[in-house]
């Protein structure tokens, strides 16, 4: 047992694809790399020593005594960072397990729910209606949330997965501008569309890419107060589709827009606009297109609006 | 009448679901626990089963294997009714011969019932 420990423990491969860091992060690979550095130079000092200084195995004796200390203390360090690892991937697994435990009690309330406003039951008077859209609403809000605490632990534990397929961005938001038109109709918002002739097909996972577009419309319609504008516009750039999209809403004050991308943030615009919405959106926008090797960036002014892009490698 | 088996160890959907079925003209027989799930499938012999992954005495992926392991039972459709949504999930319950796979946060009740209806009769 305590042979198989240490023989995992010697896998740097495995070791640091656990913790989901690149090899040039991974604190064994570090330790690896140091561990070397410092025999290398002990050995050109002894080299050095013995062709300069009457005494190299006191200069030797030093040289080793400090690559002790060293050592120690890359030790010490790459293993206080895989305990924070740890500890952040536990978090994330009991974001995960909390997440899966609400999903069924919320099922259970929203089909309960489902049946009573059917009228099955009886007759619904207008006042209790009402009352019922309210709960229908809110457990509808917390599956939305719940589904996102999911993605971000997903992400975070690095099991999202990415399926690579060909598709055609411009179907996609062509689909899913119609799949929002009565939430921008009741908003009194509206899309425009404008997509590059013959766009090529582009290799990345449909269902993630859609989850991204969902998002940037989504936030696009909420933040945007009164007469609303939003411009969709695809084009072809450097080997990538280019989207972009651009509103006349809240836009987000300056000294917010650096903490945009950051799990949980919410901008102060943000929240005079809408009390609603978990401030994960963009987060799990910006760590897909990541995976996706896409780039993401924005321009906004507070009061004017925002314009949010994205690029997708085409292959 | 079409029979439908519902594996399911949560009794506030047994209600729900069970009798949104029934309304909608089936025969609805249910399990509350895996092992009761396996032994049903073979006695009642219905048309459809519903199931859920995480029951009590069999979980649901061995139900799963079970029911397709038995020539009696090997032929019946299963609809996959879960809250578990990790791809690998869902690919080991399709590998293991389940006929779809819908994740109850992602449906209402009426949706799952257009599933079953095009399960039994599509």
């Amino acid at each position: 047992m305590v042979i198989k420990k240490i023989l995992s423990q010697l896998n740097l491969l495995a070791q640091c694809r656990k913790y989901d860091t690149p090899l040039n992060q991974c604190p064994q690979f570090l330790f690896l790399i140091m561990g070397l550095i410092i025999i290398f130079s002990s050995v050109i000092t002894y080299a050095l020593g013995a062709r300069y200084i009457k005494d190299p195995q006191i200069v030797l004796l030093l040289v080793l005594s400090v690559a002790a200390v060293l050592l120690v203390l890359a030790n010490l360090i790459s293993r206080s960072f895989e305990r924070l690892a740890q500890a952040n991937r536990l978090k994330s697994e009991f974001v995960s397990i909390v997440s899966h435990q609400l999903r069924s009690p919320l099922s259970n309330m929203r089909w309960a729910l489902e049946i009573l406003m059917s009228g099955n039951m009886g007759k619904i008077e207008e006042k209790q209606l009402e009352y019922f859209s309210i709960l229908r609403e809110n457990s509808d809000r917390m599956r939305e949330l719940v589904k996102d605490l999911l993605t971000v632990s997903r992400i975070e534990t690095a099991r999202l997965s990415f399926k690579k397929e060909m598709f055609s961005l411009e179907e996609l938001v062509k689909e899913l501008i119609s799949s929002f038109e009565p939430f921008s109709k009741a908003s009194n918002t509206e899309i425009s569309f404008q997509a590059e002739k013959d766009l090529p097909m582009v290799l990345s996972d449909r269902s993630k890419i859609k989850l991204v577009i969902e998002n940037l419309i989504d936030n696009a319609i909420r933040y945007t107060k009164g007469k609303g504008k939003i411009e969709i516009k695809l084009k072809k750039k450097d080997g990538s589709v280019y989207f972009e999209i651009k509103d006349n809403g809240a836009g987000i004050p300056k000294e917010d827009q650096k903490y945009i991308f950051q799990k949980f943030f919410r901008s102060k615009s943000a929240l005079r606009y809408q009390t609603e919405g978990s401030g994960l959106g963009l987060y799990i926008v910006k760590s897909i297109l990541e995976k996706a090797k896409g780039k993401i960036g924005f321009r906004s002014r507070e009061g004017k609006g925002s314009t949010f892009w994205f690029t997708l490698p085409i292959k | 009448m079409k029979r439908i088996l519902f594996i399911e160890d949560e009794s506030a959907l047994q209600k729900t679901l069970g009798e949104t079925l029934r309304e909608n003209g089936y025969e609805v027989v249910s399990a509350l626990d895996g092992e009761s799930g396996v032994k049903l499938a073979k006695t009642k012999k219905p048309n459809l089963i519903l199931l859920d992954l995480i029951l009590p005495k069999l979980p649901g992926f061995e139900v799963l294997k079970q029911l397709k392991k038995e020539e009696e039972t090997k032929d019946i459709p299963v609809i996959v009714l879960t809250n578990l949504e990790e791809v690998k999930d869902v690919e080991k319950a399709m590998e293991l011969g389940a006929t779809s796979y819908l994740v109850k946060a992602n449906y209402s009740l009426k949706e799952v019932v257009d599933k079953v209806k095009t399960a039994l009769e599509g």
